[in-house]
């Protein structure tokens, strides 16, 4: 569209001026030469942007089937070998991370930290449900971080370097989660214990439930001390939050009130239409 | 680690991180300020009389670009070096702002493009990452956008005054800058966005130099200017 407009415009030039024109925009000339430079740099930006982003993809999806993975945990009875599993395929995915912590060598993380932060959340939320299931506790940022820490495979450059300079430069990059995404993945966690608080009633397990709202319980007070100093993404994970948890205290309610009551067969059909209601008023 | 413990030293993390924003957003202010009052000062060469002492302007100009220097200097206590990022949305608009005018000014005196390097200077910062607070490409590419428009504005008023042959100058002077971003394949964020306003400045001022033309006013321009030199 432009061009042709500018092409009509030039027409009502005198000859030299035009000429004068081309001149002017001479493909050699400092300003060109500038920008060629800056398309470089851009360009190289850009791309390194787009590998971030498709390696963050690759880890969100890893991450995503891992939890699904651990999910199965309590409803087979080969407990062990899923938690291997689980293990393998979080390996998979901490080597993707060694991959992006590999592209951020020399740079500024959080110039890149967009690309990237959607994937280390789910491996937060997947790494520390693993946890869970094996500990019963929390994890923390630091023993995230700790697994994040990785050594270069050895190359023969490396072997090729004299053993002193060998020593001052370790051959390790890491990758630190910051402690937003580390938040902001364990507040997507407790939608997984949710969902695995009410799947274990289904299995007719009593005592999870009730475990799982007292911890529940202790995370969502960790929010609230947190409060609105965080960002506004974590205050906004709150309210979900503070649903998940609803949703748990009333499971771990109606077993204490009619557990006894319902034979064990029954109680999955009692939390599904519980559930459901549930659901049906977050609709409204 | 208990987990209310865990969240008690997040907590802790944050605020630490809440403070270092608003003793950034402080220098950041002061920094808004001096621009305001560059921009002001700069504002006059639109002006009938302002197009005489342009280089009296331009003067005054670099003096408050000290200013400037000392505040960015400030601005680099405030957070660790290598987190420049971290921090960047906060200085972005004012960084902008100030290219634009270290642009202006370089322009009004030698009626070049100024180097990302130049700005670098002007500002008191680095032009490369490597050696501490930096001008981001985007931002110096951004400044420039300010510019044209600026210039668009300018090529009209000087018009106005009766200098017709600054808007020829100006006119080459958008046209190679159109071509340089050209040369740019450029994201869908705002950078593009504010390219996509760069070819309405280049109508505006082609317009201009044609209404100049179809007058013959070009060629006394020209013959003025070749007196003048």
């Amino acid at each position: 569209g432009s061009g042709g407009f500018r092409k009509r415009k030039h027409d009502n030039f005198s000859h030299s001026q035009r000429k004068e024109e081309k001149e002017n925009v001479n493909p050699s000339s400092a300003l060109m030469t500038c920008f060629k430079s800056f398309q470089l740099e851009l360009d190289t930006r850009h791309d390194k942007y787009e590998r971030l982003v498709k390696l963050s993809r690759d880890i969100t999806i890893e991450s995503k089937r891992t939890i699904f993975l651990l999910h199965r945990f309590t409803s087979a009875p080969n407990g062990e070998e899923i938690l291997n599993e689980s293990e393998v395929k979080l390996d998979a995915v901490r080597r993707k991370i060694k991959q992006v912590a590999q592209e951020l060598i020399g740079e500024d993380m959080y110039q890149f930290h967009r690309a990237i932060s959607p994937g280390l959340q789910e491996y937060v939320e997947a790494v520390s449900f693993q946890y869970f299931i094996k500990t019963r506790s929390l994890i923390s940022v630091e023993e995230i971080n700790k697994q994040l820490i990785f050594a270069a495979e050895d190359r023969e450059e490396t072997t090729n370097t004299t053993p002193n300079s060998h020593d001052k430069q370790p051959h390790t990059w890491s990758l630190k989660v910051t402690p937003v995404d580390y938040l902001l993945g364990v507040a997507d966690l407790t939608g997984e214990l949710m969902r695995l608080c009410i799947s274990s009633v289904g299995n007719g397990d009593i005592d999870t439930p009730f475990e799982l709202s007292q911890f529940l319980r202790q995370i969502y007070d960790g929010f609230t001390f947190i409060g609105n100093t965080g960002p506004y993404e974590v205050s906004k994970k709150l309210y979900t939050l503070k649903q998940s948890l609803a949703k748990v205290e009333n499971a771990c309610y109606t077993l204490k009130v009619r557990g006894s009551e319902i034979p064990k067969h029954m109680l999955a059909d009692v939390f599904s239409t519980k559930t459901e209601m549930i659901d049906q008023e977050e609709g409204l | 680690m208990s987990v209310s413990d865990m969240f008690i030293a997040l907590q802790g993390v944050l605020t630490a991180d809440q403070d270092v924003r608003e003793e950034i957003r402080k220098v950041v202010q002061a920094l808004e300020q001096t621009a305001r009052e560059i921009l002001t000062l700069l504002q006059g060469v639109h002006q009938g009389a302002g197009f005489q002492d342009i280089p009296k302007k331009c003067q005054k100009a670099r003096e408050h670009f000290g200013t400037v220097r000392t505040q960015m200097e400030s601005l680099k206590t405030k957070f660790p070096a290598d987190q420049y990022y971290r921090f960047h949305e906060h200085w972005r608009f004012v960084l902008q702002r100030l290219v634009f005018l270290a642009a202006f000014v370089v322009y009004l005196e030698s009626e070049t493009l100024v180097t990302r390097d130049a700005v670098a200077e002007i500002l008191g910062i680095e032009a490369d990452r490597e050696r501490g607070f930096h001008l981001d490409i985007e931002d110096y590419l951004s400044g420039v956008l300010t510019l044209a428009s600026e210039l668009a504005r300018l090529a009209v008023n000087s018009v106005t005054a009766g200098d017709y042959s600054r808007p020829l100058r100006i006119s080459t002077f958008i046209n190679e800058l159109d071509s340089g971003f050209r040369l740019l394949n450029l994201k869908n964020d705002s950078l593009r966005k504010r390219y996509d306003g760069l070819k309405y400045d280049v109508k505006k001022i082609e317009e201009v130099v044609y209404d100049l033309s179809i007058r013959g006013l070009n060629k006394e321009a020209a013959v003025g200017a070749g007196g003048e030199k």
